[in-house]
């Protein structure tokens, strides 16, 4: 009996061989896998042609996977590429990460940029921020300070070398984890704006999106393996205090009892419903270095704006919080 | 640290209050008593303070909620565990209470035996059962024990929702309670009372029944020993702990909702507490019900219809449930669960537990303030039980399905579950997405080794289910033992639907020409000439 022709779109996906039942060589994954960052790009529209992307270059495996993929579908996509690389000035960690980031430039061929803290933001490196940040005798809030200095460096970079769009290399297991750090500290700002693959940017900023968004960790580590790229593997000097090392954890305990886990909770951060948060949103860059300049860093991650403009500490048992920026990973 | 925009609080060494508990501390709220119980940060209370907080707290949540009315039939869902038994008790005193503030509503319990699924002996069984049910003689409203194993007698009506009338407008509240204050003066002075009796009188005046609460309104039937073994094989079948307690609960559920319908109440009351739902919001959250978080935690749950399901414990912390029930005796049976003395990482549910009472010992707020973004969570406009909803509803979980037939996120990697009965990998891929749209990356059930035919019934189950719910079915490696309402009604409603699902041409299994905008797939009409139209599964 005639069999029907096979649609034209129809494509495997690439589960690599620890996740899946098939099996597949190294190949035939690498093309699997910029498949489906092709697929996630063109289906969410989030790259038109003639877009200037500057690309949030860490040095680490996300972003560089990041770059190599975008660069091979530069053409196809129409598309001209950026690498920003953001100095925090953490010492003995970034200056190593960006001689990675500048080997990758070179063999590439891509244009770097580097944009510091120091310079951008008044002196200020994260080192600085995060002795500031100790003098009360608890645990750090740097990495609380670093995620949104780092967003607003990116902002900077990417409009000075003329880019209309930005992308970060998180993937899916940033994004679960993500979702479950949100809850697990109450959150509602972060998660009532969603998890959905971009943020068309809000009040004039560049719209960002996270092309490697649906891609687990583990086949992002293997596309690296495969395509023999050179990253900066090594953890921030200051990861270790984070929030975000208890979703980490939870993540892969979840993991190891159900293999979709990860996908399992970006499915669910995609499609939470929340009420529209009602409190402003949360305090930008420039709240947080008007705190750390007055000599009182706590003030922004406090409650919202009045902390900017009262004394002391939040207090116990309160039960609304501010948004605070999360801790974001080291992309 | 734990809360967005609060320091980092060092371990342990924060958590006690400024306050220094000391032989000389009394009661915070009436200055006067001996603490006997520390609750939230550092707030002592004594004895009666707490007795009082206690039942405050329970009443207040029914109170501003406001949708329980006077007179509506309730039914308490008892596990026999601490917060069930907690919440029976507190209706119980509350319906003593005092004229003005007492509970208006008339409750029934029905008491679910799962000790098949759980692998216990019938002898267990048979003892828990007889400690259960002195203390349902005690407390004296009406009760119905059931057997899990009733769900192979269940009608597929059952997984139906039932379109309900708009809620009730506030106003409308208020002239009920009025109207059955009213009619309580009417009937003069007997309606004043204390004691749990005059709750059956009124119940006669409400609803003309003539039941004795002593005795169940079911005949007390014991399962027979094939449905008992049914049952064992069906939960055996299931590959990880974390499907079968997600299996348990949707079986669960269908069973009480049916009892309720059956037995015309209205209502259903669970005990979880604010611990238990904390910990259940991370956990549903992290099997792929992100969507349906506010049904699945909220004080209400509307999802039925006729039937709505209500949380009255959702303030309460297991840490007051169970110092409540230590200081005021009240009874409770414990029963063995399906991971009772699981290790920690065998299920999502279990870890999950670990974790969030792990992390709530370094920081205290933890659970309140899951819970209290949980309480954030709004019910997508997308379910309108109250108007006939548009979209389907998954067959298992009877939320609104969440799978977009537009591409959704999960795309890399993504293990469609009609993969799952396939030991050997499949064969070239497969010529066309059989089962519609709705599957978003499904390969197509015609793919592979298996003949189509064992595949098509699956297909079709599992096409009906939400995310979640198909993630779970992945260990359901065969649908056979599943109880006969859940196939009956997968068919039923792909008939209805007249979905081309598995169909090579017109008057294929599942009936004639597709309906609506989805597109007519055509199968390789080989592979569906055995299938035999009345043959089920």
């Amino acid at each position: 009996p005639p069999r029907s022709a096979p649609p034209a779109t129809r494509r495997a996906p690439p589960p690599p061989p620890a996740l899946g039942p098939r099996a597949v060589c190294g190949a035939c994954f690498c093309a699997a896998f910029e498949a489906e960052v092709l697929h996630t790009v063109v289906a969410g529209r989030l790259l038109p042609p003639g877009a200037v992307v500057a690309v949030g270059a860490s040095g680490g495996k996300d972003s560089t996977v990041l770059a190599h993929v975008l660069q091979v579908l530069a053409p196809r996509l129409g598309i001209s590429l950026r690498l920003v690389a953001v100095d925090e000035g953490i010492g003995g960690y970034r200056d190593a990460a960006l001689a990675a980031v500048r080997r990758q430039a070179a063999r590439w061929e891509l244009p770097l940029t580097v944009v510091a803290y120091a310079d951008l933001f008044g002196g200020w490196t994260m080192d600085a921020v995060a002795r500031s940040t100790a003098g009360s005798g608890r645990s750090r809030a740097c990495c609380t300070f670093c995620g949104v200095l780092r967003r607003r460096a990116l902002e900077e970079g990417a409009r000075l070398v003329g880019a209309t769009h930005i992308v970060t290399g998180h993937n899916a297991d940033d994004m679960a984890e993500t979702v479950l750090m949100n809850f697990l500290r109450g959150d509602a700002a972060r998660l009532a704006r969603g998890g959905g693959l971009g943020s068309p940017g809000e009040g004039g900023a560049l719209p960002r999106c996270r092309p490697l968004q649906l891609a687990s960790q583990k086949e992002v580590v293997l596309y690296a393996h495969f395509r023999r790229l050179d990253y900066f593997s090594e953890e921030c000097v200051y990861a270790p205090e984070a929030f975000r090392g208890h979703a980490r954890h939870l993540l892969k305990l979840l993991e190891a009892a159900r293999p979709s886990a990860v996908l399992d909770l970006v499915h669910s951060a995609e499609r939470l419903a929340l009420a529209p948060a009602a409190r402003p949103p949360a305090p930008g860059a420039c709240a947080l270095l008007d705190g750390l300049n007055r000599g009182r860093p706590r003030l922004a991650i406090g409650k919202g704006r009045r902390g900017l403009d009262e004394a002391g500490p939040p207090r116990d048992g309160e039960p609304e919080r501010a948004p605070a920026p999360e801790a974001v990973p080291a992309f | 640290m734990c809360q967005v925009g609060e320091d980092y609080a060092e371990p342990a060494s924060e958590e006690p209050p400024p306050r220094q508990p000391g032989r000389e501390q009394k009661c915070v709220k009436c200055k006067e008593g001996l603490p006997v119980v520390v609750i939230r940060a550092g707030d002592a209370f004594c004895r009666d303070c707490f007795k009082a907080f206690y039942i405050h707290k329970f009443r207040a949540v029914l109170g501003k909620n406001r949708l329980i009315f006077p007179g509506e039939k309730v039914l308490l869902a008892w596990s026999g565990g601490p917060s069930s038994s907690s919440m029976v008790w507190q209706v119980l005193e509350g319906l003593s209470r005092e004229s003005a503030k007492r509970l208006r509503f008339v409750p029934g319990i029905v008491c679910i035996d799962e000790g098949a699924a759980c692998g216990l002996s019938p002898e267990a069984r048979a003892k828990t059962l007889a400690e259960m049910k002195l203390i349902l003689q005690t407390v004296g409203f009406p009760w119905h024990v059931v057997a899990l194993e009733e769900v192979f007698d269940l009608p597929p009506s059952v997984l139906r929702c039932f379109a309900q009338e708009p809620v009730e407008t506030e106003g409308a509240y208020k002239a009920a309670v009025d109207s059955f204050l009213q009619q309580q003066h009417v009937l003069g002075a007997e309606g004043a009372g204390d004691s749990p009796s005059l709750a059956q009188g009124e119940e006669q005046l409400s609803w003309p029944c003539t039941q004795d609460p002593q005795n169940p309104q079911s005949p007390d039937r014991p399962p027979t020993a094939a449905q008992t073994e049914a049952l064992s094989r069906l939960f055996d079948s299931v590959k990880t702990l974390t499907a079968k307690e997600e299996l348990l609960q949707a079986l669960r559920t269908h069973l009480i909702l049916h009892v309720a319908r059956t037995h015309g109440y209205s209502k259903v009351m669970t005990g979880d507490s604010c611990t238990r739902l904390a910990i259940k919001l991370m956990t549903s959250l992290a099997l792929g019900r992100g969507a349906f978080l506010a049904w699945d935690t909220g004080f209400s749950d509307e999802r039925h219809g006729d039937v709505v399901v209500v949380r009255p414990m959702r303030e309460h912390t297991l840490k007051e449930v169970a110092f409540y029930n230590h200081l005021f005796a009240v009874p409770s049976v414990f029963t063995p669960a399906l991971d009772t003395k699981a290790p920690e990482k065998a299920s999502i549910h279990r870890l999950m537990e670990a974790f969030m009472l792990r992390l709530q010992d370094q920081f205290p707020s933890t659970v309140s303030t899951v819970y209290r973004t949980s309480e954030k969570l709004v019910k997508a406009p997308r379910d309108g039980c109250a108007a006939s909803p548009p979209g389907p509803r998954c067959l298992l979980c009877m939320c609104a399905l969440d799978i977009d037939t537009a591409d959704s996120a999960t795309a890399f990697g993504a293990q469609t579950p009609l993969h799952l009965s396939q030991t050997q990998p499949p064969t070239p891929p497969p010529t066309a997405p059989c089962c519609s749209a709705g599957m978003g990356r499904v390969q197509g059930c015609c793919g592979g080794a298996r003949p189509c035919e064992r595949e098509d019934p699956r297909a079709c189950v599992i096409e009906q289910l939400c995310y979640g719910c198909r993630v779970n079915m992945k260990d359901l490696p065969s649908l056979d033992p599943l109880p006969p309402y859940i196939l009956a009604e997968a068919r039923l409603r792909s008939q209805r639907y007249q979905r081309p699902l598995c169909s090579g041409s017109p008057g294929g299994p599942w009936g004639g020409a597709p309906a609506g905008p989805l597109p007519t797939q055509l199968l390789p009409q080989g592979l569906h000439r055995a299938a035999d139209p009345g043959v089920p599964g």
